[in-house]
C-alpha cells in the first residue's frame, strides 16, 4: 500500500507538483465564483482563478538553472558564444540577431528562461486587471441601486416587482 | 419527353393577379372601380390561360423560369395538361365568384372589402402558382403563400369565433406543411442529387426501398393537409367561418383543389405511376383515403350547419380524388383529375347557394329550410342540380367523373388482371354515394315538396340579389354542359397519364 | 492601400473611439457623427475586403502585423487571415454597426443621457474587437480580442438600468471563466507545440502526429467549453437572457445578432482550421454523435423556454439560444452541407435578429409595455414596424423567401446527410414552436385591441423608460428596420450564391 502511494507521489504528484498547484487555486477561484454569495467575494474568486492560469503558463517557461530572459551587452560575455547554432528559440520574439557585424552575438537559448509566455501573461495581466476594475465599478453601481452586495438579498429586492 | 417550349403566358398569367393586389388597395376608396380591377384581371387571366390551351392540347409544355435560387433548383413555370385544367378551372371560376362576392359583400355591408378582394387577388396567383409550379421547391413556395394569404379571408369578421378558426386553420396547414413537406422535399433533393422538377416519369428514379418510400409517401400526402384527408382535415369545416364567397371559391375550388393537386402531382411527377406499382406502398393511402370518405360522409349526416354539411362533403369528394389516384390505374387516375374539375363546379353551385339563402333570408341551418323551394325556386334548383353533380347522378358531370373513378377500381393493373383488393374499394365508392344522396337529397325534398302547412316561408318569391344568381346558375349549368361534352377535360387529363 | 485593408479597417473604428471619448464631451450629437463615419468607412472597407478576396479566388488575404515576416521559418508575429468566410462576416459586422449607429442616433440620448460618447466609443471598440477575432489567426491574439469584446460589452450593458447592471455582473463572471478556458486551452496548445500561429499549430499537430495526444485532446475540450460559454450553448447559457433583455436597447439591437453569432464563427474556426476535420469528425466519434444531441436538446429547449416567456425580449433571446443550437449541431454533423448551412445561418441569424430586435424595441419604447400585449392592435397603429416584425417573424419559422428558410434547408439537407435525423426533427419542432409563437403575435397585432399611453407606471416598469406614446415612429428608427428586413429577403433570395462560396472555402479546408 506504501509503495503504491509512494510510486503514484514520485511519478504524479512531485514532477508536477506546479499544475497540481494551479489546479487546486483554479479550483478555489472557481468555487468561489459559483458559491459565495458576496458579489466581491465572486471578484475575489474570479482573480484567483485568473492568476491561477497565468502561473501555469509562466512555469511552462522555465528551464532548469536557466536566468530571467533580458539579455545586457554590459559584461556576462560568458553567456555569449560564438555558435552555429541555428536552433534560436523558435517563439523567442526578442532574439537579436545582428547579421551585418562578422561577429555574432549568439544566444544559448537554454540559459535563458522562455520570454514568450512572460510576455504572453502580461498581457493577460492587464486583461484580467481591466476586467477586475470594471467590475467593481459595476458592482460599486449594483451597490448603488440596491444597497447591498449580497446577492440573495438583492434577488429578494428584485422579486415581488420583478418579471420573468 | 414532350417538347419543352418557352413561354411568357405563364408568367403573365400569374403576373395578373398579383399586380391587381396593389391597384385593388390604391382604389379602395372606389368600390366600383376596385371591383373593375377584380374583374378586369380575371378576365384576362383566364384569357391568357386559354390562349396556352391549344399548345397544351398539342402535347406542349410551356416553360417559364424565374431563375436558380438553390443550386439546381429554379423557381419555374410547366404548365402541362393537369396545370392547364386545374388553371381552366380555377381562373374561370374566380370570374363567377367575384361577380358573386360584389352581390354577397354589398347586400351584406360587409366591412373590410378592400382588405377582402386584394387578398383576394392575391391568394388566385398562388393558387396559379401551384397550378404551374415546374418542381416541388416551386411547388411548396406558392403553397405556402396561399396558406398566408388565405389566412385574412378566413378571419375576415374578427370575432372570437373567426380567430379561433382562422387559429386551426394555419396550425394545421402550416404545421403539416412544415413538419412533412419540408423534410419529405429535401429528402428527395438530396436522393436525387440535387434537382426536383417535375418529371413525365419518376424524379426518384434512384432505388428506394419500400419503408423509405412508403414513409416519404405519407409524408407528402398528410403534408399536403389541403387536400383534407383525416386526421388533418379539421381545418375545413373550421374554415366556414369565412364569407361564403370564400368558402365558395377558396374552399371549395382553390385551396382544397390546390391540396389534391399537389397529391397527384406527387404520385405522377415525383414517384411516377410505375416506381408505385413496383413499390406496393400507394394501397396504405387508398385506405386511409377510404375510411375518409365514409367518416366524412357519416359526419355529414350530423351537420345541421348547411355550410358545414357542404365542407364534410368537400372533404369526402376530395378523398374521392385521392382515393382515384392511389388506384394506380389509369382510369382511376383520369377519373380523379376529372373530379378536379366536376366536383369544382358543383360544389361552388351549392355555396353559392347556401350564400344565396344566407343573403337573402339570413338561414344558415338545414333544418331552417323547409319549403324554401318556393320562396327561391331559382337557387333551390340550381342547388338540387349541384347536389345530384355530387352525388353522381346522371345528367351532370359528376356522374362521368365518378363513373371513371368507380372503373378504376375494376381496371387492370399492371399485371393486366384485376386486382381484389380494389374491389371493396368500389363497393366504398358505392356506399358513400349512397351516404352523399342521404344528406343531400332531404335538403331538396324538404325544400320543395313539403307540405304548405309545414313550410316556414310565406309570401312570393324572394330571390337573391342577381349578382348572386347569375354565377350560381351559369356554375350550375356549366355542371350539366360538363356531362355532355366532358372531352376536353379528358383529353388534358390524358395528357399526363402517358 | 488595398493591402492594408485588413488594418485598416481595425483602425477607423478604434481612432473613432478615441475622437468620440477626446473630444466628444458630454456632446452625443459630435460622437455619432464621429461614429457614423467611422464605421461608415470601415463598411465600405470591408466591402473591398470582400471584392479582393472574391477576386483571388479560393485563396486568402494574409497580413502580417508590423510586416514580420516569417521567411526565416519561424513564425513570427501576428497574422491576420482574412478568407471568403472572414470577409463576409466582417461585412457583417460592421454594416450591422453602421446601421445600429443609425438607430442609436435618438436612443442614445434617451437612455444613456450625457454618458452618449462613452457608448459611441465603447461600441466603436467592440467593433475593432470583432473584426479582429474575425480576422486573426494567431491563437492568443484571439484570447485579447476575446476579452476584448468581452470587457467592452460588459459595459455596454452595465449602462442601462439597475438590474442591467446586475445581469452585466453576471456575465462578467461567467465570461471571464469561459475565456479562461479558452486561454487554458490554447496553453496546453502552446505546451505541446511552441507556436500560436493557427495554421502552425495545426502543421505541427498533423506533421507530429499528435491526434492522440491527452493534452491536446484536453486542449480541445478546454477550447470548446470556453466557446460554448461565450455563445451561451444551452445549459451554459445562463448569462444571455438577462444580459440581452435588460441592457439599453441600442445595446440589445447591436448585441443580440452578432456576439453568439462571431463566437460560432471562432469555434467553426478552431475546429476546421486549427485541429482540422479528420480530428474533429472521427477521432472524436463519440463527441460528435453527442454534441449533435446536446444542440438538439439546446433547440428544444431554447424553443419551450420562449414559449414561456411573456416579455418580448426574453422570448427573443431564448431564441437566440435556440439558433445557436442550429450552427452548433450544423457544424458538428459531419456534412460539407451542415457545415455550410451553419456557416449561412450565422449570416442569416444575424440579420434576422437584428430586424427583430429593432422592430421588438421600437414596440416597447412606443407602447411602454414589455410584456407581449405590447403587441396589441398595433398593426392599424404601426403597420410599418409590424411588417419589418412580420419579416423577421417569418424568417424564425422558415417560411420562404426569407434566408430562415434557405438555411434550413441546407441545415436539413446536411441533417440527413449525416444520417442525424434527431437534428432534422428538431430543426421541424423549433419551426412549428416559432409559428406558434409568432402568430400568436401577429394574430394579437391583427386582432387585439390598442393600448392606449400609459398613465401609470406599475412598480415592474419603474426602470423602463415612460412610453412615448404610439405617435410616429423617427426615421431614425425605421431606417433599420427597413435595412434589416430587407436584408432577410436579400439574403434569402441571394442565398445560392453565398452558399457556394461558402461551400467552396469549406471545401478546401475540409479536404
Amino acid at each position: 500500500m506504501d509503495i503504491i502511494i509512494a510510486s503514484f507521489l514520485e511519478d504524479s504528484i512531485v514532477p508536477k507538483f506546479n499544475y497540481w498547484i494551479y489546479v487546486i487555486l483554479m479550483m478555489i477561484g472557481l468555487y468561489a465564483m459559483i458559491t459565495k454569495n458576496n458579489l466581491i467575494k465572486k471578484l475575489i474568486g474570479m482573480a484567483i482563478f485568473q492568476t491561477a492560469i497565468i502561473l501555469l503558463y509562466v512555469s511552462v517557461g522555465v528551464k532548469a538553472d536557466a536566468n530571467i530572459p533580458i539579455i545586457s551587452h554590459h559584461g556576462e560575455k560568458d553567456h555569449v558564444e560564438h555558435a552555429q547554432n541555428e536552433n534560436l528559440d523558435s517563439a523567442s520574439e526578442g532574439s537579436s540577431h545582428h547579421g551585418s557585424k562578422k561577429e555574432y552575438h549568439v544566444i544559448d537559448k537554454n540559459k535563458f528562461a522562455n520570454p514568450l509566455p512572460h510576455v504572453l501573461m502580461l498581457t493577460a495581466i492587464v486583461v484580467g486587471v481591466s476586467t477586475l476594475g470594471l467590475a467593481l465599478a459595476i458592482s460599486q453601481k449594483v451597490h448603488g441601486s440596491f444597497g447591498t452586495l449580497e446577492e440573495d438579498e438583492i434577488l429578494d429586492q428584485l422579486r415581488p416587482g420583478g418579471h420573468d | 419527353m414532350a417538347d419543352l417550349e418557352s413561354s411568357l403566358i405563364p408568367f403573365f398569367a400569374w403576373l395578373v393577379s398579383l399586380v391587381a393586389v396593389p391597384a385593388i388597395i390604391l382604389l379602395g376608396r372606389k368600390p366600383d372601380a376596385r371591383e373593375g380591377v377584380t374583374f378586369f384581371a380575371a378576365i384576362v387571366k383566364f384569357s391568357l390561360v386559354l390562349l396556352m390551351l391549344p399548345l397544351i392540347r398539342e402535347g406542349k409544355i410551356l416553360h417559364f423560369s424565374f431563375g436558380e435560387i438553390i443550386e439546381g433548383i429554379p423557381i419555374e413555370f410547366r404548365v402541362d395538361g393537369l396545370g392547364i385544367l386545374f388553371a381552366i378551372v380555377a381562373s374561370s371560376l374566380w370570374i363567377l365568384t367575384s361577380l358573386y362576392a360584389l352581390g354577397y359583400m354589398r347586400s351584406l355591408k360587409e366591412h373590410d372589402q378592400t382588405r377582402f378582394f386584394a387578398c383576394f387577388a392575391l391568394s388566385l396567383s398562388a393558387t396559379i402558382g401551384v397550378a404551374f409550379a415546374g418542381n416541388l421547391l416551386t411547388l411548396y413556395i406558392f403553397y405556402e403563400i396561399l396558406s398566408l394569404s388565405t389566412y385574412p379571408l378566413v378571419t375576415h369578421h374578427g370575432d372570437k369565433e373567426a380567430r379561433s378558426g382562422g387559429r386551426t386553420y394555419l396550425s394545421h396547414l402550416l404545421g403539416t406543411s412544415v413538419a412533412f413537406v419540408l423534410p419529405a422535399m429535401i429528402y428527395c433533393y438530396w436522393k436525387k442529387g440535387g434537382d426536383i422538377n417535375f418529371t413525365d416519369g419518376s424524379l426518384l428514379t434512384t432505388n428506394i426501398d419500400s419503408g423509405a418510400g412508403l414513409i416519404l409517401l405519407l409524408a407528402f400526402t398528410f403534408g399536403f393537409a389541403k387536400n383534407g384527408l383525416m386526421p388533418f382535415h379539421s381545418w375545413l369545416p373550421n374554415a366556414m367561418v369565412a364569407p361564403t364567397p370564400v368558402s365558395a371559391l377558396l374552399h371549395a375550388v382553390a385551396v382544397v383543389k390546390v391540396g389534391v393537386f399537389c397529391v397527384i402531382r406527387v404520385f405522377t411527377g415525383v414517384f411516377g405511376i410505375d416506381l408505385l406499382r413496383d413499390l406496393n406502398v400507394a394501397v396504405v393511402v387508398s385506405w386511409i383515403a377510404a375510411f375518409t370518405v365514409i367518416t366524412s360522409s357519416l359526419i355529414a349526416l350530423t351537420q345541421d350547419n348547411l355550410k358545414r354539411r357542404l365542407a364534410f362533403s368537400t372533404i369526402g369528394q376530395l378523398s374521392y380524388i385521392i382515393l382515384g389516384v392511389s388506384l394506380l390505374t389509369s382510369l382511376g387516375v383520369t377519373g380523379s383529375i376529372l373530379h378536379v374539375a366536376m366536383h369544382a363546379f358543383g360544389k361552388i353551385t351549392l355555396f353559392f347557394c347556401a350564400g344565396a339563402i344566407y343573403v337573402t333570408m339570413h338561414k344558415k341551418y338545414v333544418s331552417e329550410l323547409v319549403g324554401i323551394g318556393r320562396k327561391m325556386p331559382i337557387t333551390m334548383t340550381a342547388f338540387a342540380i349541384g347536389s345530384l353533380s355530387v352525388i353522381g347522378l346522371p345528367f351532370t358531370g359528376g356522374l362521368v367523373s365518378k363513373w371513371y373513378l368507380v372503373m378504376g377500381t375494376v381496371d387492370l393493373g399492371a399485371d393486366g388482371t384485376v386486382d381484389s383488393g380494389k374491389i371493396a374499394l368500389l363497393v366504398i365508392f358505392l356506399v358513400s354515394s349512397i351516404l352523399n344522396a342521404c344528406y343531400f337529397l332531404p335538403i331538396v325534398y324538404r325544400a320543395f315538396f313539403c307540405r304548405p302547412e309545414e313550410s316556414l316561408y310565406e309570401g312570393g318569391r324572394q330571390e337573391a340579389p342577381l349578382a348572386c344568381l347569375i354565377p350560381l346558375c351559369i356554375t350550375a349549368l356549366l355542371s350539366v354542359i360538363s356531362f355532355f361534352n366532358p372531352s376536353l377535360f379528358i383529353e388534358l387529363a390524358g395528357l399526363i397519364i402517358k | 492601400m488595398t493591402d492594408h485593408l485588413p488594418i485598416l479597417l481595425l483602425l477607423s473604428p478604434l481612432f473613432g473611439a478615441l475622437v468620440c471619448v477626446l473630444f466628444g464631451k458630454g456632446n452625443s450629437k459630435n460622437a455619432w457623427i464621429v461614429s457614423m463615419i467611422s464605421l461608415g468607412i470601415s463598411s465600405i472597407l470591408s466591402v473591398f475586403l470582400l471584392l479582393k478576396v472574391l477576386s483571388i479566388k479560393g485563396g486568402d488575404i494574409r497580413y502580417r502585423m508590423g510586416g514580420w515576416d516569417p521567411s526565416s521559418g519561424y513564425e513570427v508575429g501576428i497574422e491576420l487571415r482574412v478568407d471568403i468566410l472572414a470577409a463576409l462576416i466582417v461585412l457583417a459586422v460592421t454594416l450591422v454597426g453602421f446601421i445600429n449607429t443609425i438607430y442609436s442616433k435618438t436612443r442614445v440620448p434617451a437612455e444613456v443621457g450625457e454618458k452618449g460618447p462613452f457608448f459611441y466609443a465603447l461600441i466603436q471598440l467592440l467593433i475593432v474587437g470583432l473584426c479582429g477575432i474575425i480576422m486573426t489567426n494567431d491563437a492568443f491574439n484571439l484570447y485579447v480580442l476575446i476579452e476584448i469584446t468581452s470587457l467592452t460589452s460588459y459595459a455596454l450593458i452595465a449602462m442601462g438600468n439597475r438590474r442591467a447592471a446586475l445581469s452585466s455582473f453576471n456575465y462578467v463572471i461567467m465570461g471571464t471563466i469561459g475565456a479562461s478556458f479558452y486561454l487554458l486551452g490554447v496553453g496546453y496548445l502552446y505546451i505541446k507545440t511552441g507556436t500560436l500561429n493557427i495554421d502552425d499549430i495545426h502543421t505541427y499537430l498533423e506533421n507530429e502526429n499528435l491526434w492522440t495526444s491527452q493534452s491536446i485532446i484536453v486542449a480541445f475540450i478546454l477550447i470548446m467549453l470556453g466557446v460554448w460559454t461565450k455563445m451561451a450553448l444551452f445549459p451554459l447559457h445562463g448569462w444571455l437572457p438577462n444580459a440581452y433583455s435588460y441592457a439599453p436597447s441600442m445595446t440589445g439591437t447591436f448585441m443580440a445578432p452578432l456576439m453568439t453569432k462571431v463566437m460560432v464563427y471562432v469555434m467553426i474556426r478552431v475546429m476546421l482550421w486549427l485541429f482540422g476535420a479528420d480530428f474533429v469528425y472521427s477521432e472524436d466519434s463519440v463527441w460528435g454523435e453527442l454534441i449533435v444531441w446536446m444542440s438538439v436538446v439546446a433547440i428544444v429547449a431554447g424553443s419551450f423556454l420562449a414559449l414561456a416567456r411573456n416579455d418580448i425580449k426574453k422570448m427573443l433571446t431564448y431564441l437566440i439560444i435556440a439558433e445557436v443550437g442550429y450552427m452548433v449541431g450544423g457544424a458538428w454533423l459531419n456534412s460539407l452541407t451542415g457545415q455550410a448551412g451553419a456557416f449561412y445561418h450565422i449570416l442569416s441569424d444575424a440579420a434576422m435578429t437584428f430586424c427583430l430586435f429593432i422592430a421588438a424595441s421600437i414596440v416597447i419604447i412606443r407602447t411602454g409595455e414589455s410584456r407581449l400585449n405590447a403587441f396589441d392592435g398595433l398593426f392599424r397603429k404601426m403597420p410599418l414596424t409590424m411588417i419589418g416584425f412580420t419579416i423577421g417573424g417569418l424568417s424564425m419559422i422558415g417560411l420562404p423567401p426569407t434566408c430562415g428558410f434557405f438555411s434550413k434547408w441546407y441545415l436539413i439537407s446536411g441533417g440527413i446527410e449525416s444520417g442525424h435525423w434527431e437534428f432534422v426533427v428538431a430543426l421541424l419542432f423549433s419551426s412549428l414552436i416559432n409559428a406558434v409563437i409568432f402568430f400568436k403575435i401577429f394574430e394579437r397585432a391583427y386582432f387585439g385591441k390598442i393600448k392606449g399611453i400609459k398613465e401609470e407606471v406599475s412598480v415592474a416598469d419603474i426602470d423602463m423608460i415612460p412610453a412615448e406614446g404610439i405617435k410616429s415612429v423617427p426615421a431614425s428608427m425605421l431606417i433599420p428596420l427597413f435595412i434589416s428586413a430587407l436584408s432577410v429577403l436579400i439574403l434569402g433570395i441571394m442565398n445560392k450564391n453565398l452558399f457556394s462560396w461558402i461551400s467552396n472555402a469549406l471545401k478546401m479546408i475540409n479536404g
